[in-house]
């Protein structure tokens, strides 16, 4: 174009300015390692919460898998327990009814699974949008929560299947110390799963995603196959919700229908909302939050105790719409301005 | 072989009892410059919809480079070269400006069904974006983000966004609406300074535009074409008077 030939340096400037811009955007931020050496650090300083600790992180991931649909691609959808449902009982069938109590093939073999019915169930959800989408992904999870209820003597109903074993993982962590190797397994599960979301968001084809959620008529216009890279990210992002559903099962050592329930769904978005969707980070704060404020406000009122969450996430959409993430990120410019006037 | 870039035949098209577009035929021969005008309601819109495959035809064809796209959708006939701008804008508000160009690029050279190379690593996708906002005097906005600039700057990425599609054909609906006068001219001089080889076609209501731009202008009124010719013919053109009569002197701007 003529237009790069009879550039100014001023514009020439800018330019490179505007590259650098996108090419270091991806780069990790020291920030971003605060998360993970709480986790680490969490470990030592609570030895004897740990079994709390894995299913923090547990609803991490969970929450993780949420806002690559939600947060990225803009799919609003009420039954994300339904793929988290679908790994717990496949571990969970499979070591009950077929001895297969091997944890980290389980963890696999629960990802396809799930990837699998959300590719299925995807590729015709995912042709509307809106509050017609909101109710076909709400009667998934109840569909699926029922033909479990109906199938009682396979999946223990609403009973559940208790006292389920899996083998020491590696074959090496013992018995004795499983709440601990619990938590350092689901530590590393999530990092694995944390990188390739990382990878997935920063990618032409996490972009794309962004683009559907900011305008999906431009899309269509740019020639962007659509429904092509929503069924894609959905089924993504089941695979993702199934390994955290795996990863409950095997650190509780039970698991029944209840994983199935609209109360799960609508939780692990309240945990999205509040730490803030499509910021990666979002799912940590937010699932962290929610869970030791449960566990807190529970003790201290244990019928009373979800007002509490309640008032906080009124807040958060009235005053923090970015989520308590956002509230951060606002801080921390403010901060920097202050100090560089 | 043919000439055209872009062929419709014997388009019809209902909402329930309304007819909004009846039997229209219309012909964009390569690097055309073509204006479609016609009082408000007269169907423009809805006909550059059916074009590009947001809405179907209840009948006829349409034609790309000769080749039939009428069950195409609309994401196809993009990537075949079929480009249009909104009338009102359609852009990726929360995203910046660069962005917005890099996304269309990648969808257009496929690099978005990529899940793993990181977005931004090739830098000839970069440069090819700063070359599209560079000829529309956009790159110092291109780290803004699109709902920080105002409407006119907004209106010069909806174009940058259809340049940057390579098209073979371009729709402009109206790319200069809602947009001051001082800075239309703009818009307009980066309209009427495009690739010659780019078949065009746009809507448009003021007069003074569509005479300095166009070759030939199709009129339409209440879904049909009424007539169509060279802008000399349709200016003297009796019918043409009679339905704009009353209209004079009426502004858009």
């Amino acid at each position: 174009m003529a237009a790069s030939e009879t550039i100014s340096p001023e514009r020439n400037a800018a330019r490179e300015r505007a590259a650098e811009y996108l090419l270091s955007r991806h780069r990790f931020h020291w920030q971003e390692a605060l998360p993970w050496l709480i986790a680490i650090a969490a470990y030592f300083i609570f030895p004897d919460r740990m079994t709390f600790g894995s299913q923090v992180l547990v609803m991490v991931m969970f929450a993780l898998s949420l806002d690559l649909i939600l947060g990225y691609a803009g799919i609003v959808t009420l039954g994300h327990a339904a793929f988290f449902g679908i790994g717990a009982y496949t571990v969970g069938l499979g070591a009950a009814r077929l001895g297969w109590t091997e944890p980290i093939s389980g963890l696999f073999a629960a990802a396809m699974v799930s990837a699998l019915v959300g590719f299925l169930t995807g590729w015709f959800l995912l042709r509307y949008r809106g509050l017609t989408l909101l109710m076909l992904t709400l009667a998934t999870a109840i569909m699926l929560q029922e033909a479990g209820n109906l199938r009682s003597d396979l999946s223990g109903g609403y009973d559940g299947l208790p006292g389920l074993e899996f083998k020491p993982l590696l074959g090496i962590f013992q018995y004795d110390l499983y709440g601990r190797a619990n938590y350092i397994y689901a530590l590393v599960a999530l990092a694995v799963v944390f990188y390739f979301v990382r990878r997935i968001v920063y990618s032409p084809f996490g972009q794309a995603l962004t683009g559907i959620r900011e305008n999906i008529r431009r899309m269509h216009a740019i020639g962007s196959p659509v429904h092509r890279r929503l069924v894609t990210v959905y089924t993504i992002a089941a695979g993702i919700a199934g390994i955290a559903g795996a990863l409950f099962t095997q650190t509780n050592a039970y698991v029944t229908l209840t994983v199935f329930d609209f109360d799960n769904s609508a939780k692990v978005m309240v945990m999205l909302i509040l730490g803030g969707t499509g910021r990666l980070y979002g799912a940590f704060i937010g699932a962290a939050v929610y869970m030791v404020l449960e566990d807190h406000l529970s003790k201290l009122s244990p019928t009373f105790w979800q007002f509490g969450i309640g008032l906080l996430l009124v807040l958060a959409v009235l005053f923090a719409r970015r989520g308590l993430l956002g509230l951060l990120e606002d801080a921390s410019k403010y901060f920097t301005k202050r100090s560089k006037p | 072989m043919t000439d055209a870039a872009l062929q419709v035949q014997g388009f019809n098209r209902n909402f329930g009892a309304l007819q909004v577009t009846r039997d229209v035929n219309l012909t964009l021969e390569r690097g055309a410059r073509r204006a479609l005008i016609g009082p408000n309601g007269a169907g423009k819109t809805t006909l550059v919809n059916l074009i590009t495959g947001v809405l179907k035809p209840n009948s006829g064809r349409v034609l790309l480079n000769g080749e039939d796209i009428t069950t195409s959708s609309q994401a196809e006939r993009a990537r075949r070269g079929l480009a249009r701008t909104f009338q009102i804008n359609q852009l990726f508000r929360g995203l910046t400006v660069l962005e917005n160009l890099c996304m269309t690029i990648g969808e257009r050279d496929g690099n978005c069904n990529n899940l793993w190379r990181t977005a931004g690593a090739k830098r000839s996708v970069i440069d090819e974006a700063l070359d599209h906002l560079d000829s529309l005097r956009l790159v110092d906005d291109s780290l803004k983000l699109v709902r920080e600039l105002p409407y006119g700057r907004q209106r010069l990425v909806e174009i940058a966004i259809a340049l940057a599609q390579k098209p073979r054909v371009l729709l402009l609906d109206e790319p200069a609406a809602g947009v001051p006068s001082s800075e239309s001219h703009l818009i307009l001089d980066v309209v009427a300074s495009l690739d010659p080889d780019i078949a065009i076609l746009i809507i448009e209501h003021d007069m003074d535009v569509v005479f300095r731009f166009a070759k030939q202008i199709t009129v339409l009124v209440q879904g049909a074409v009424l007539v169509e010719g060279a802008p000399n013919e349709i200016m003297n053109n009796e019918q043409v008077r009679a339905v704009y009569l009353g209209q004079e002197g009426r502004r858009h701007d």
